[in-house]
């Protein structure tokens, strides 16, 4: 397999969206997860230069992240004095779902494996969106995921409507034929 | 009639509560008799329903810029 390179200058447009949801997930806390993004990039850049080329990169900025979370989760029982591994999530909550036993299967619930696809599917969805070409992402996301006007949108990239609706319909083609495989099976 | 681009145009606007009555209808009236349109409709609204299903967020454009800042001058503050 060819060696990956590092390039830190897309790191940002390409895998912030990416490791923001995924850390947003474990630790519950937006401010909290965007540190942890933060981190995760300074970090990924102090150690490049030990980057062995076998990960993709995003995998190996992830794997960063994981790191940033465990020492979070370890930093926030240490402060309390505790050795019980808490599930979660955010740092002042006793609320049930923070601990093991309250993650234990409920074979009543038909729901119980929701949040798991959900979360998948959000990360799958990011990942084809870094795939595609940058402007298209960008358009994509603002319209999408932050939900900004038509209008919003032409004046802060200087496109047209008629550009936006193209390049929406580029990337949601994209999308689909990158879900295709897993997510679009059943329809 | 409506051409098959001007209908996917308008399958897409619809994804955001853009599309007016009149475009919807003409919408409709095209997907009776084109059969790839009907089938990417179908898929679109899928593909709508599923982000919105994912819950998904974004850093901000501002906060996007700010560690980019950082990344590229990781000593300043």
């Amino acid at each position: 397999m060819a060696k990956t390179e590092l390039h830190p200058d897309t790191w940002v447009d390409r895998y912030a969206d990416y490791l923001y949801n995924y850390a947003l997930v474990r630790v519950g806390d937006e401010d909290l997860a965007k540190d942890l993004v933060q981190e995760t990039f300074i970090a990924g850049l102090k150690s490049a230069p030990n980057f062995e080329g076998k990960a993709a990169e995003r995998t190996w900025l992830v794997a960063i992240l994981k790191r940033k979370i465990i020492d979070y989760y370890r930093k926030s029982n240490t402060e309390k004095g505790k050795a019980e591994v808490r599930m979660s999530f955010s740092a002042s909550s006793e609320q049930e779902g923070d601990w093991l036993e309250a993650k234990a299967a409920d074979p009543q619930s038909l729901r119980e494996n929701d949040g798991i696809e959900n979360e998948e599917l959000g990360l799958a969805i990011q990942q084809c969106i870094s795939g595609l070409p940058e402007k298209h992402a960008r358009v994509f996301t603002l319209k999408t995921i932050r939900q900004w006007s038509t209008e919003d949108i032409c004046k802060e990239m200087d496109i047209t409507p008629s550009n936006l609706w193209v390049m929406v319909h580029r990337a949601r083609m994209s999308l689909m034929e990158c879900l295709n495989e897993n997510w679009f099976k059943d329809s | 009639m409506i051409s098959c681009e001007q209908a996917q145009v308008i399958c897409n606007k619809k994804q955001y509560r853009e599309a007016r009555f009149l475009e919807k209808v003409q919408l409709m009236g095209h997907m009776l008799f084109c059969k790839a349109c009907f089938k990417f409709s179908r898929k679109n609204n899928r593909l709508t329903q599923m982000i919105c299903q994912a819950d998904m967020r974004s850093l901000s454009e501002a906060e996007k810029q700010r560690l980019k800042q950082q990344l590229q001058n990781p000593g300043g503050s």
